[in-house]
């Protein structure tokens, strides 16, 4: 609700965030965890209400998914603000553990230990 | 508590699990039951980018479809959170859970015992891409009818598939098939660290 009309004159600063490599879309799964950065770099500039929003939910550090459910947005809509927000400095993010053919047998015991305490 | 560069200090490492099956069997019921969280819904798009012709076939749309996912939440420590995920019961959207598999730990295969071939298809995908997997037979009502060997025949599932009785509306069950995954994969990753390289449903 409401900041719609705003968006328009707002989206520049993002749009000439120029020189950086613009993030992709890959970097973020639905269970990659994204954490506002606080305090915002000195370069910041005044976010669209809608990535105020985003920041606001990723004070704490917060999956795609879980930030997609939240907002009552397609995980597809969420990152493409997420890929602003981190061109312009404002999130940081951490991919998910990489799971691979031949698994991590630390990082399997620990589930298992961790289900085992439920 | 200054820079780190892309990876922040508090962030927990997150993994995954997907909860498949055939449509209604209680994939929802089952990520509710264990989730510590009510399961969330959202919305995710997915394009037929990057599949195989044979896995278009049957899929009318080609280009985008819109499919509700839900999932849950099991904080395992400070550090590491699982998400489970189920996946959408309506067939014509299998295509999708190449998106969804990508990266998971493992799967569980959720049967309605009335119906098991409707979870047929779950099945196949998870084998065809060496996916691990559990079958958990939902009891509905809590009657099982069948004993797990009749039903590993009958699916024809290789020795190391686990195939366990559960009810998706009770917690204690759904933590156990999870466990039951994860002592799977603990097992056949024991065995390819004792040399050679486990071919689930190989030759
Ligand atoms: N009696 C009984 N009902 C169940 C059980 N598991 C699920 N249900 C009910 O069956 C219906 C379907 O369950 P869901 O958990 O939504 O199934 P689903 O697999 O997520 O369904 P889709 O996502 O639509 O494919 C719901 O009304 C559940 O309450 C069970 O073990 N016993
Ligand atoms: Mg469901």
């Amino acid at each position: 609700m409401g900041g719609g009309d705003t968006a328009g004159r707002l989206v520049r600063p993002f749009a000439l965030t120029g020189g950086r490599t613009r993030p992709s879309r890959a970097d973020f799964t639905l269970i990659t965890t994204v954490t506002a950065v606080d305090p915002p770099p000195t370069w910041a500039t005044r976010p669209q209400p809608e990535h105020q929003r985003i920041l606001r939910r990723c004070a704490e550090p917060i999956a795609v998914a879980e930030l997609a459910a939240l907002l009552d947005l397609p995980v597809s809509v969420v990152v493409i603000m997420l890929c602003d927000l981190l061109e312009a400095g404002r999130i940081t993010l951490r991919p998910p553990h990489p799971v691979s053919r031949n698994q991590d047998m630390n990082l399997l015991q620990k589930v298992r230990d961790g289900l085992g305490r439920l | 508590m200054a820079d780190s560069d892309t990876i922040t200090r508090s962030a927990p490492d997150t993994v995954k699990i997907l909860i498949a099956g055939g449509f209604g069997v209680g994939k929802t019921t089952m990520v509710g039951s264990v989730s510590e969280i009510a399961p969330l819904r959202t919305e995710e798009r997915l394009t037929s980018a990057g599949l195989g012709v044979d896995d278009l076939e049957g899929i009318e749309e080609k280009k985008a479809t819109t499919v509700a996912l839900d999932f849950g939440r099991i904080t395992i420590g400070e550090d590491l959170v699982l998400y489970l995920f189920g996946t959408p019961g309506q067939q014509r959207f299998w295509f999708m859970w190449n998106d969804l598999a990508l990266g998971a730990l493992g799967a569980v295969v959720l049967i309605d015992v009335r119906r098991p071939e409707t979870s047929f298809a779950a099945i196949d995908f998870f084998e065809r891409r060496d996916i691990p997997f559990v079958v958990a037979v939902n009891g509905f009502y809590g009657e099982h009818p069948y004993p797990p060997e009749e039903i590993r025949d009958a699916l024809a599932l290789p020795e190391h598939v686990q195939v366990l009785l559960c009810d998706a509306r009770e917690r204690g069950s759904c933590r156990d098939v999870l466990i039951a995954l994860l002592d799977q994969l603990i097992a056949s990753a024991v065995q390819s660290d004792g040399g050679g390289r486990l071919t689930p449903g190989g030759p």
